[in-house]
């Protein structure tokens, strides 16, 4: 029963592996579920999950594995050992994994949960919690079946573990549908980046030792620049149209990137569906700035976060026009080919589901920038992008 | 292995749930690091502090800020202290382990008794510096590379590491971590915590800020909502003004001590007025 519980977890990307089952082992034999689903339930997920955006998914595999199943401590531990001496042979563990396996006495834990089934069944004698199934028991004490236990209502006044799993209380804390303020600061942080320069006011320890020592104990006193912020981010947003229903994710991820206080630089910039020759510098279509210009005042050093829905009549991003007379007409297709040209590390949020992108000027846009979607998740992986090393 | 030991139930100042009990036992049994993450102001910190007098264990805090670097939290060799030793001639400069200065970890592993290590606030610091500490944690033991001496752990400490969420937490640390989240105390909870603080408090008064308080929560676009530790702040301003009764109105007295931002004070005004369409 526990090991499909733990592939269930895996199919929804909870990371449980072999150190978790192990770490489930031992304390379900050190009889810390308190011989409950409820106690169970509390310990599982305690050892399987890590992170409180995993919640909600335990939560829902837990309810889908448990719902009105009998709760069988002894199968379970039998279980884990028996999943435990396959995997031994079966998978290609790392060396820590491999210890961690080996450190852990099988037959004395097998001991153990057997002297706390014995306890268990002095101490729940004449309890009405306990069902007798008959004969079942693998330690042969016929008749009865002394961890045998129904999860049904009957549970007393304690709350059901699979009702508190219903529940599911942790929906919020899901990373790929929300996305908070918070969220996004936490997610646009990975961005920074450090670099020593400006002027040498600050001691190196280590070198002036050094030094001090290659000077034969003369004090010779080593400076260096202070290490600082040094990412220049430029945000281009589009506004207005159909990018209305996203004012708020939007603005949201302004005000996160205008907090930011570990950049080097922050610069802002719309556009209305595509860019044509020019990018603005306020969200009403003012004081306008070449892509040109942009491109001569920013070094390709820049990280680059476009952040726009990509619909758009296909003619807005195909159709050529001269952005100033006299220039070769050119289309908005070409306008983001060259921006992306320019930044190496440039990427593209989408507040539109990943679903709807094909078959669209989204898939056209998403030719020319790795796309992301607007969810905690998506902007992790663009910063990851951002950051890969070219 | 040891199937007997004293399980945490939580103190008088300190109210628990199953599940944070739970995660704590599993953490002393299993002897790893108990790892808890929650909303600012549920009690993470205060859950040391519970535990270290449950188990009238002392209790070393470790306060991460961004530039802690793992080392300092074992030791540090104060070379400055010891080369102006050196040149002004104050003691034996020869003798390394003087200028050694043990940090919280480090001097958690050498007390005789056992302690309770509160990590506090891990996420503040490098994003590298939990994974530093792993080997440290697991075996319990480090070596001070300048004397060669080996610092072990004589009574494992109880390990208690808190997290605001500001940086991921490498995987590898998060899997030698027993996890729980603290969730936001719901009405029935709240009122006992609020009991703890305000012992004597007027029944109607506390029904009137709750309501008001999980109202304040439950609305929209708030940038930080407020937390327990607000309301229990917030209901110790109204005692001491006198304040008998509370209603949610713009004219809330002391709303200050629950909003701390001017757009969420924007925002309650802007709901209470009738929920016009606002964006920021």
């Amino acid at each position: 029963m526990i090991v499909p519980f733990l592939y269930a977890l895996r199919r929804r990307k909870l990371p449980v592996g072999t150190q978790e089952a192990v770490n489930l082992a031992k304390a379900l034999s050190l009889g810390l579920h308190e011989s409950s689903l409820e106690g169970f339930y509390e310990v599982a997920r305690a050892l399987l999950v890590h992170s409180e955006q995993h919640l909600d998914d335990f939560d829902i595999a837990f309810a889908e594995h448990f719902r009105g199943v009998t709760f069988d401590a002894v199968k379970i531990t039998e279980e884990i050992r028996g999943w435990l001496e396959e995997v031994q042979k079966l998978r290609e563990l790392t060396d820590e994994e491999k210890a961690s396996i080996e450190a852990l006495d099988l037959d004395e834990l097998q001991r153990l949960f057997e002297q706390r089934l014995k306890e268990q069944t002095s101490r729940h004698d004449g309890g009405n919690r306990w069902i007798g199934t008959g004969g079942t028991s693998p330690f042969g004490r016929g008749g009865y079946h002394p961890t045998g236990m129904s999860v049904g209502p009957a549970g007393g006044g304690s709350r059901g573990a699979v009702k508190s799993a219903d529940a599911r209380r942790y929906k919020g804390y899901r990373t790929d549908v929300v996305l908070d303020l918070r969220q996004i600061e936490v997610a646009l942080r990975r961005l920074r980046a450090f670099n020593r320069e400006g002027y040498a006011d600050e001691l190196d320890i280590e070198g002036t030792i050094d030094a001090t020592a290659k000077n034969a104990g003369e004090l010779d006193v080593v400076v260096r620049p202070p290490r600082r912020p040094d990412t220049r981010v430029l945000l281009i947003m589009d506004v207005g149209g159909s990018m209305d229903p996203y004012a708020d994710a939007v603005s949201q991820v302004f005000s996160a990137a205008k907090r930011a206080t570990h950049w080097k630089e922050l610069r802002t910039f719309y556009f209305h569906n595509c860019v044509y020759g020019r990018v603005y510098r306020t969200d009403h279509f003012g004081d306008p700035i070449g892509v040109h210009e942009l491109l001569r005042v920013t070094s390709p050093k820049y990280k680059v976060i476009f952040l726009g829905d990509a619909l758009m009549a296909p003619y807005e991003l195909l159709a050529t026009s001269a952005d100033e007379p006299g220039n070769p007409p050119t289309s908005g297709l070409h306008w983001l080919s060259v921006l992306r040209e320019h930044f190496p590390h440039s990427i593209w949020l989408n507040p539109e589901a990943p679903r709807g992108w094909s078959g669209n000027t989204i898939e056209a846009v998403r030719s020319v920038f790795p796309m992301f979607h607007l969810t905690v998740d998506g902007l992790t992986e663009a910063v990851q992008e951002l950051t890969r090393r070219r | 292995m040891t199937t007997e030991f004293r399980r945490f139930r939580g103190t008088p100042g300190y109210l628990t749930s199953d599940a944070l009990e739970s995660a704590v036992n599993c953490s002393l049994a299993l002897e790893k690091p108990l790892l808890v993450k929650g909303e600012p102001g549920t009690g993470k910190t205060l859950l040391a502090e519970a535990i270290s007098a449950a188990f009238e264990a002392p209790l070393l805090t470790w306060h991460v800020k961004s530039t802690t670097r793992a080392q300092d939290g074992l030791y540090v060799y104060d070379t400055v202290a010891r080369l102006y030793d050196s040149r002004f001639g104050d003691g034996d400069v020869r003798d390394i382990r003087r200028y050694i200065k043990f940090g919280p970890v480090g001097e958690a592993f050498r007390a005789e008794r056992r302690v309770v290590l509160l990590i506090d606030e891990v996420d503040k610091a490098d994003l590298e510096f939990p994974n530093d500490l792993l080997h440290e944690l697991d075996r319990m033991r480090f070596r001070v590379g300048e004397t060669g001496d080996e610092v072990v752990a004589r009574e494992r400490p109880i390990v208690i590491i808190t997290s605001n969420n500001e940086k991921d937490l490498p995987d590898a640390f998060l899997r030698r971590c027993v996890f729980h989240f603290i969730d936001f105390p719901d009405q029935e909870l709240m009122r006992r915590i609020v009991a703890v603080h305000h012992p004597g408090l007027d029944a109607a008064l506390l029904d009137q800020c709750l309501a008001v308080f999980y109202e304040i929560r439950g609305m929209q676009r708030m940038r930080k909502r407020p937390s327990t530790s607000e309301l229990v702040d917030w209901i110790a301003v109204l005692q001491r003004a006198g304040v008998t009764a509370v209603r949610l109105d713009r004219e809330l007295p002391f709303l200050g001590a629950l909003l701390k931002k001017e757009q969420d004070l924007a925002a309650f005004a802007d709901q209470l007025s009738g929920g016009r369409k606002f964006r920021s």
